[in-house]
Order: structure tokens, then C-alpha cells, then sequence
């Protein structure tokens, strides 16, 4: 195998890599390539911050590994490799019955990065995270190959589950596909004018599939005011989605300057009518909304951004208030901002989700921005929370580590599935996490 | 009509998206190559997606084994169809130090799969229908210091598959011959000096395009028939002197 030597970002394209990358395309070529050269793997490369990069070191592209080797139409299991996306997943099964468990906000994901970062979609508070439904994962350490189960290799299951990459070169997965009455979307949006009334939407919201966008710009009594879209799987006919478009270069800075955004935000919030509304859409509209814009990353300029995402415990819902309250004042915010309700589904030591509310919401990458996000951190440590390591570029080791409960475990588990520490990436070594202390 | 292809080097990326592409069509693909696990792998997505596909044993170099293949192919009703992915590229640096690479390039990229196109021709002449694609290379339109066995080899491809297309356009049957620029595969993948790179799909769907409208010649992505237009334009006097 070949390596090219490359410079590479993960979506948020701050933090930056440049190493030798090999981009297998067979399982053949994958085994002879770890075998010569252990490297840790990335997909595409959807992570935000340094949790896809080896910068100087060697790296694994996945994305050609992407078959789906094996499908049972009776019971919806499906094996595939690692690197094939939830989108492509998405589109062949969704017209016969089948889609993903879970899907993240992106189609782009691939199934090993789903997994590495334990992802969750809208439907996390009834079913869970995207390792939940994970059946079996097929790790590859040099010329060692493992077949982990939630009941054989159990630590190596949990410690791969979220695990962000560190027990081994995700290879293949089986995965449990839900059954679905219909491959079209019954979406009902409706206006939340302030905070309290958002969090009782989501709070109360019955729906298989939930979420909340809040307009982080806005303040006083509009402050967390946003749309909350409740949807179900519906049999129907929608016309066929526009084609996709693509952000041909890098936006100026004022293209998301404050009054720009705040313009926006006001108007995608008038967008629903304040008596509310209930429209049917594609299935990809609706979980994979910017997937449309191709390289939408690039509005925000070639210093890229940040995207801040945490979740709070239900009691501490007044404390996600409080930061909502400083990034409104602080005027730094883009319009795309996120609030959800989540369960207490997990599926690893290291997976994001617990009970609660989670908030993402996008800034440009400025000395401000960071500092916000410091004070961010602090007080969701304070709140009891915790932040995603799938959007992570600015945290400390001891803040993640005391978010993390599991993390002790976890790491026992990967150091002793990658003794050698070859799968270290650059937030594993930015965060000292294969460490306990 | 019911569409088989044999698809030859069904293990490159390229032939892997224009199996997809006339799998979502309808069509039954035999995968044709060496790696007999990777053609399992590929079928098995093909079934996946709701296709007919298996793989079968191909090696250029070993035309004991063509017969079977195109025994396997008219078992299919329908109209048969090829696809030739296959070649190998060593570096000329390797084929000057070891001349007798030579035949292994030529039988890979040439001979091999023009030796099992021309056992099959009968079956398309029988039938009087089927299209070959058969995948050359810009290398093939002259003859450059940095890959000229390789390109000799595929010039001799192109020169075969326009007598055979002279052949089987008399009994209903059609010959595309495409040319690919550079095509983001594992052959390219890291080599210094690529440009307007391709990716694997985007080949397939002009490939596929060029099937429906039964196009003769075809380079892919579009511009490199003005690029190659260019190169071959220039005099030999010059080119000689030239490092392209």
C-alpha cells in the first residue's frame, strides 16, 4: 500500500493534521497495511475537532471500504464495512422497510465513526444511541483481529463503543436496522417563544423523533426561543429533493457576523407560523438537513469554527439557561444551534449521552469564541455534564475526566486492547486520555 | 431484455462504482478478478442492494480459466455485456531494470482480456446484441519516458477494441472504448503530480452514459480529449525533447 503524504482537517478545519495517509480498498490490502504499519483509522472525518487526526503520524482513510457484506431481510441485520456511510445505508434500505436505528445530523458519518463516537439522532430519547444497536464490531490490531459482542469481549465492546478509536482499527460491524411503516417523514414544527416554554416542548414532546433549534442570538424574553420539529415514519409520496449544492469557496468574515445572524435567525423563526405546522418530507431532509450544502463548513472562512456541544442533567436545566443567557450576550453565536432532550441510553464507558438536555450551537473560530467556550466547559462540569468529544477541539484532560465517570475503565480496556499505543490520535494525546490521571 | 455484465479487474474502485451503477439498473454482474474474497465482499453488496451477482475466478495471465467464464455468461438469457477493468502499471524505472515485465503489462493490459473479449464475440454475434467497455488509458495515445510500456500496451487495446467494434457493429452488437485522465483509485493514490483527479463514480456514470448513447470513444472526465488533443498534436521533433 501507498501512503500519501497529506494535510488534512477535521468539519470544523481548526485543528490540522499532515502525515502519511494509506486509503484501503480491500479487506486484503487492510490487513497487509496494519500488518506492516499499525495506524489509527479515520472515516469522514465528520468529527469536528482532532479526534480524526495523527498529525506526523501515520493514518488510515476508511471511506473506500464501504460494501455492505452480508443483509438478512427477515430479521433487518446488516454487516457492512467500516466505512460505508449512514446516508448510503439510508437510501438502500429505507425503500424496503429498513433504516439505520439511529441516524446522526449528518449522512456522512460512516459507520465506524458513528460507532467510535457512539453517536445519537433525534429519536436518542426512546431508542437510544447508535451503539445500542450495534451487534458485533470487528477491530483490527496489526495482523490480531477481534470479534467483540455486547457478550464476548464484553470490555472491549464497551471500550469500543464511543471508544473514539482507541481499541483497534474498526474493520466491519453488524448492525441492527429498525423496521420502518414508510420511507417519508410527517414533520410538525412549532414555535417556542422563550426558554421555558422550548425545554416543556421537548420536555412533553411524545414524538419517535424530536428536536429543538434554538436562535442563539436572542435575548431577554425571547431568550431560547426557537422551533421544535416533532416527526414520525410515514408511508407517502414526497417529490424527489433538489439536487445538491456546493460551497465553492471559503465565505468572507462578515458572512456570519452578528447582525447578519441575528437577521437570519428572526427570520428562519417567522419561517413557521406562530400557529405552527405539519409538512412531509424526504427522510433525508429531515435528519440530514445540511447535507445539502456540500462543504457548508467553508461559510465559515478558512479559520474555521468551533462547535460547542454539551448536555446538562434535567435538574440542572437552569444552569444550560445561564450559558444560553452568555452566549446570547456575547453575540459570538452562528444560527445553527441545537437543543434536545436526550434519554439514558449508552452503549460505551466514553459515550456522550445521559439524561438531560444537550445544546450544540456553531461559532466562528475566533480568540473570543474559545474563551467563551472555557467558561462553557466550567460551568457544565459545574452543572454535572458533560461535552462530546466528536465536537471537541478546545477542552482540558482533567475536565473531560472528571465528566466521564467510566473513564478508569475505558482506559484499562484500550491500553490493554492497543498496548503499543498506536491508535493515538491527536485528542487522545491533546487530552492525555489513555491515562486515568 | 435481461442484462448480464462480466465485469474483468472487478476488484478496482472503478469497476466496483460501475458494478453498483448497472446493478441499480437491473442488471445480473458476474466479477470477474483475482481476489476471490474481495469478489465475494462485492457480490455480497450487490445482492444486499437487491441485485444478482457472484464472483468468479479471472487472471489475465491465465487463459485456461476464460472458458469458464464465458461458459457462466451464456447461461444468462438476455443480452451479454463486458466490462474491462483490467492492467497493470509497473513503474518504468522496474521494467527497465527487469525488461521481462514487459510481457506481464502487455498480457495484463492488452492480450489477456483481448484473448476472453474474443471468445466471447461469438456468443454476441449468436445473440446479435451486447456492448464491451473496454477501459484503456490517455497513457495509450503516445508514447512518454515516464510510463511507455504501459501505454504501448494500451494503445494495442485501443487499436483491438475499434476492429472488434468494426466486427460486432455488424450484428448488433456496440464497442466503447474509454479513456480515462487520472481517476482517484488505489493506482494514483499518492503518486506526486496528479491533477484534475476524477473520482471512481464520476468515471462510471460517464461510462455508463456513453453505453446508453452508444458512444465510440470516450475520455473521461470530458477535457482530457482536449488535453490529449493537444500532446498528440504536438510534433515528434519537439515531443522527444519533452518530459511530460
Amino acid at each position: 500500500m501507498r501512503w500519501k503524504q497529506t494535510d488534512y482537517t477535521g468539519w470544523g478545519r481548526v485543528l490540522r493534521a499532515s502525515g502519511p495517509v494509506a486509503r484501503p480498498e480491500r479487506l486484503s490490502t487492510l490487513t497487509a497495511t496494519l500488518a506492516a504499519r499499525l495506524a489509527p483509522a479515520f472515516g469522514n472525518r465528520r468529527s469536528y475537532g482532532d479526534a480524526c487526526l495523527n498529525n506526523d503520524g501515520a493514518a488510515l482513510d476508511m471511506t473506500r471500504m464501504d460494501r455492505i457484506i452480508g443483509f438478512d431481510a427477515t430479521t433487518g441485520v446488516v454487516e457492512v464495512e467500516a466505512g460505508i456511510t449512514i446516508g448510503a445505508l439510508a437510501k438502500v434500505f429505507a425503500p424496503r422497510g429498513w433504516l439505520p436505528s439511529v441516524m446522526p445530523g449528518t449522512g456522512f458519518a460512516t459507520v465506524g465513526g458513528c460507532i467510535a463516537q457512539d453517536v445519537h439522532g433525534k429519536n436518542h430519547h426512546n431508542d437510544g444511541s447508535f451503539g445500542q444497536h450495534v451487534l458485533s464490531v470487528t477491530l483490527l490490531n496489526g495482523d490480531k483481529k477481534t470479534v467483540a459482542t455486547p457478550d464476548r469481549n464484553k470490555a472491549v465492546f464497551r471500550a469500543t463503543m464511543g471508544g473514539i478509536g482507541q481499541t483497534g482499527v474498526i474493520a466491519s460491524a453488524k448492525l441492527q436496522l429498525k423496521p420502518i411503516v414508510g420511507d417519508v417523514m410527517m414533520v410538525t414544527e412549532r414555535r417556542a417563544d422563550g426558554w421555558d416554554e422550548h425545554l416543556a416542548l421537548l420536555d412533553g414532546s411524545q414524538a419517535t423523533y424530536s428536536v429543538g433549534w434554538i436562535d442563539a442570538t436572542a435575548t431577554g424574553a425571547a431568550l431560547g426561543r426557537g422551533i421544535v420539529e416533532e416527526a414520525e415514519l410515514a408511508a407517502g409520496l414526497v417529490p424527489k429533493p433538489k439536487p445538491s449544492k456546493t460551497v465553492p469557496l471559503d465565505a468572507p468574515k462578515f458572512a456570519l457576523s452578528s447582525p447578519v445572524v441575528k437577521l437570519f435567525n428572526t427570520a428562519y423563526f417567522r419561517r413557521v407560523p406562530a400557529s405552527g405546522r405539519s409538512v412531509v418530507k424526504p427522510i433525508d431532509d429531515f435528519f440530514f438537513p445540511l447535507d445539502k450544502i456540500h462543504d457548508w463548513n467553508r461559510l465559515y472562512g478558512k479559520r474555521g469554527f468551533y462547535q460547542f456541544q454539551n448536555v446538562v442533567p434535567l435538574d440542572a436545566a437552569d444552569r444550560l439557561r445561564e450559558m444560553v443567557e452568555m452566549i446570547a450576550g456575547s453575540g459570538l453565536a452562528s444560527p445553527l444551534a441545537v437543543l434536545k432532550r436526550m434519554g439514558t441510553g449508552r452503549a460505551g464507558h466514553m459515550s456522550f449521552p445521559m439524561e438531560g438536555f444537550t445544546l450544540a450551537v456553531d461559532f466562528p473560530a475566533r480568540a473570543e469564541a474559545a474563551e467563551l467556550i472555557a467558561m462553557l466547559e466550567d460551568m457544565t462540569v459545574d452543572a454535572g455534564g458533560r461535552l462530546y468529544l466528536a465536537k471537541d477541539a478546545l477542552a482540558t484532560g482533567p475536565a473531560i475526566k472528571a465528566m466521564y465517570p467510566e473513564h478508569a475503565e475505558w482506559v484499562t480496556a484500550v491500553n490493554k486492547a492497543d498496548p503499543d499505543h498506536a491508535m493515538e490520535t491527536d485528542m487522545v494525546r491533546r487530552l492525555n486520555l489513555r491515562s486515568a490521571t | 431484455m435481461n442484462q448480464t455484465w462480466i465485469i474483468l479487474g472487478a476488484t478496482s474502485s472503478m469497476a466496483r462504482a460501475f458494478a453498483r451503477r448497472v446493478a441499480d439498473d437491473g442488471a445480473t454482474v458476474l466479477l470477474a478478478g483475482r481476489d476471490m474474497d474481495d469478489l465475494k465482499r462485492t457480490a455480497a453488496d450487490l445482492v444486499a442492494r437487491g441485485a444478482k451477482a457472484e464472483a468468479i475466478a479471472f487472471d489475465a495471465r491465465k487463459p485456461a480459466g476464460f472458458g469458464t467464464i464465458v461458459t457462466r455468461a451464456g447461461r444468462e438469457e438476455g443480452q451479454i455485456n463486458a466490462a474491462v477493468f483490467v492492467g497493470s502499471m509497473p513503474e518504468q524505472s522496474a521494467i527497465d531494470a527487469d525488461p521481462s515485465l514487459i510481457d506481464g503489462t502487455v498480457t495484463d493490459s492488452f492480450t489477456g482480456p483481448a484473448q476472453l473479449l474474443q471468445m466471447l464475440a461469438p456468443l454476441m454475434e449468436d445473440r446479435g446484441c451486447g456492448t464491451i467497455v473496454g477501459v484503456g488509458s490517455v497513457a495509450g495515445d503516445r508514447g512518454r519516458i515516464g510510463n511507455y510500456v504501459y501505454g504501448a500496451a494500451k494503445a494495442g487495446f485501443a487499436t483491438y477494441l475499434s476492429g472488434l467494434r468494426n466486427r460486432l457493429t455488424r450484428v448488433g452488437g456496440h464497442v466503447v472504448t474509454v479513456k480515462p485522465g487520472f481517476v482517484d483509485t488505489a493506482m494514483t493514490w499518492g503518486i506526486e503530480g496528479m491533477f484534475l483527479v476524477a473520482s471512481p463514480d464520476k468515471v462510471a456514470a460517464d461510462i455508463l452514459k456513453a453505453v446508453e448513447k452508444r458512444r465510440n470513444v470516450i475520455y473521461t472526465p470530458f477535457f482530457w480529449r482536449y488535453i490529449m488533443l493537444i500532446i498528440r498534436h504536438i510534433p515528434e521533433a519537439i515531443f522527444k525533447k519533452m518530459s511530460i
